[in-house]
């Protein structure tokens, strides 16, 4: 084993982790049946950290996320945000959720469809679009302010949803599966445009992704989520130079840690 | 574009041209009397030589139509979010809803007239009990399917109730809204006749009673005429609303 990987499951939780997620279950009653979604999962992001969660699909990870971002009440554990306790009306409003879909809203343009978060925390409103309008130009989105949602590409919806997820809070992100519905080449363009902007914010990110090699392309860290109910398997420090590009992908660090994370993912793949 | 909706009506142009030129032969050839079915020239000519008396009751007819059909709206709106409002409101008051909707307005018609007398009120209550249900039931549906992935996104940005139902739900269930609201323009017009057809001193039904009890049929078609244009009218004037209040729904139908 090289210096690149951790095998125990369980991260060391830094002094001021930026979130720190410990012992958090979740267990669903309908009638008579329980279903468990998370058996107990500690994991933990630190300052400016991009972290992503992979594992087979339906095991729980958005369950994490609605969790972390407020949404549904854990059944048992605790989160810490930036090294606080905090409760699930607390964490709503912290986090810059992303879900699957892009749901913009078709009847807002989109530069109204980026400060839609602004406008719920009741920021003026030539504030709100003069803030939103700088973070189109920002990211070379500037001409289309005023086209609708319906009029634009899957990816450069993608991009307006993950603009108005960072204009609402750009210090933590919750991504879900971003670009899972894209092209490859639409994905990979996407997947650089969001190194640049986390770069540029120094944001702390959770990423849920499928995808190996994308996980491997953009985190600092990867927690290895089991089948149904989700724990963490395991833990992999990716060390592969900053800024990443796409030919990283093909070095012999990088193929390793793609070959370690395939078979993990295997051994996981219900039948 | 413009050319491309006159020609999607084509169709419907030469099929009322044909029932109509059928309709003329039949009477011209006196397969039957003039004075039963009239052919179509002759309503033409009825409805030009009596405009001006024809005007007078159509004035009559249009105002308690778009007074009924503004209270019907605000009722419908009112009523939908009230039923969105909870569970429970939407149980107590659903079933009530549909009863009041198999009460057959030709009975209730002239109980209203007892109770309001004989001048316009009677007449906007009918339209507005007529046009009121289709809003707050296609209304009440638009709000209900709000993407409940949308609800979460608007939770997790910590937003109340007010602010989810202001910037998303009610925006989201506009284009259902109107679909109901263009339903209710088409009855409209239809509920303000029954509403004179009982007692009126005024308007299209009681016109259209007279002249059937006086066996003037030309005339009573000439009143349907106006009444079926006036509906169309509202009908169209409706889509436009539509169209000026929703631009992006129009762009997001036209790629489907």
């Amino acid at each position: 084993m090289d210096d690149t990987q951790t095998d125990t499951p369980v991260a060391p939780v830094a002094q001021h982790a930026r979130l720190s997620v410990e012992g958090v279950t979740k267990i669903y009653r309908s009638g008579k049946r329980t279903v468990e979604a998370l058996s107990p999962v500690d994991l933990s992001v630190a300052p400016g950290e991009f972290v992503s969660l992979i594992g087979p699909s339906g095991c729980g990870k958005s369950t994490l996320f609605n969790i972390i971002a407020g949404v549904d009440t854990p059944t048992a554990g605790s989160l810490l945000l930036d090294g606080k306790l905090t409760n699930t009306n607390e964490r709503a409003g912290k986090v810059g959720y992303m879900p699957q879909q892009p749901l913009l809203l078709p009847w807002r343009t989109v530069e109204e469809n980026v400060m839609l978060g602004l406008d719920v925390r009741r920021v003026p409103r030539k504030e709100a679009q003069q803030q939103a309008s700088a973070l189109l130009k920002r990211f070379g989105l500037l001409e289309f302010a005023n086209s609708y949602p319906a009029d634009l590409s899957g990816g450069m919806r993608q991009r307006i949803a993950l603009l108005r997820t960072v204009l609402f809070n750009s210090s933590f992100l919750l991504l879900d599966e971003p670009f899972g519905a894209l092209d490859a080449l639409t994905r990979f363009t996407l997947q650089m445009w969001l190194q640049d902007l986390w770069q540029s914010f120094h944001s702390s990110v959770i990423f849920i992704t499928h995808d190996v090699r994308e996980a491997i392309l953009l985190s600092d860290r990867i927690y290895v989520l089991s089948a149904r109910p989700a724990s963490v398997l395991r833990t992999i420090e990716v060390d592969l130079p900053r800024p990443r590009r796409q030919e990283d992908l093909a070095q012999p660090q990088a193929l390793r840690l793609e070959q370690e994370l395939l078979s993990l993912l295997v051994k996981e793949q219900p039948l | 574009m413009t050319l491309k909706r006159l020609a999607g009506y084509g169709p419907a142009f030469v099929l009322a041209v044909a029932i109509l030129l059928i309709w003329q032969l039949i009477v011209k050839g006196h397969l039957i009397t003039a004075t039963i079915l009239p052919p179509p020239t002759a309503i033409v000519q009825a409805l030009l030589d009596n405009w001006d008396v024809l005007s007078v009751h159509t004035l009559q007819t249009t105002m308690e139509t778009v007074l009924g059909l503004g209270i019907a709206t605000i009722l419908g709106v009112v009523l939908a979010i009230l039923l969105d409002l909870s569970p429970w409101i939407r149980r107590a008051v659903y079933p009530l809803l549909i009863t009041s909707q198999t009460i057959p307005m030709v009975a209730l018609a002239p109980l209203l007239i007892i109770w309001f007398g004989l001048d316009l009120s009677p007449k906007i209550i009918v339209v507005a009990l007529y046009c009121f249900f289709p809003i707050a039931v296609a209304f009440a549906d638009g709000l209900a399917s709000t993407d409940p992935e949308l609800m979460k996104l608007m939770q997790s940005m910590k937003a109340t109730r007010w602010q989810a139902l202001w910037l998303v739900r009610l925006p989201g269930a506009m284009p259902s809204f109107f679909s109901g609201l263009r339903i209710a323009a088409t009855y409209s017009v239809t509920g303000a006749i029954v509403g004179e057809y009982v007692a009126a001193q005024q308007g299209l039904g009681i016109y259209m009673e007279l002249a059937a009890r006086s066996n003037v049929v030309v005339l009573v078609f000439a009143a349907i005429v106006v009444t079926a244009v006036l509906s169309l009218l509202l009908f169209g004037l409706v889509s436009l609303l539509e169209r000026i209040a929703l631009p992006w729904h129009q762009s997001q139908i036209s790629k489907r």
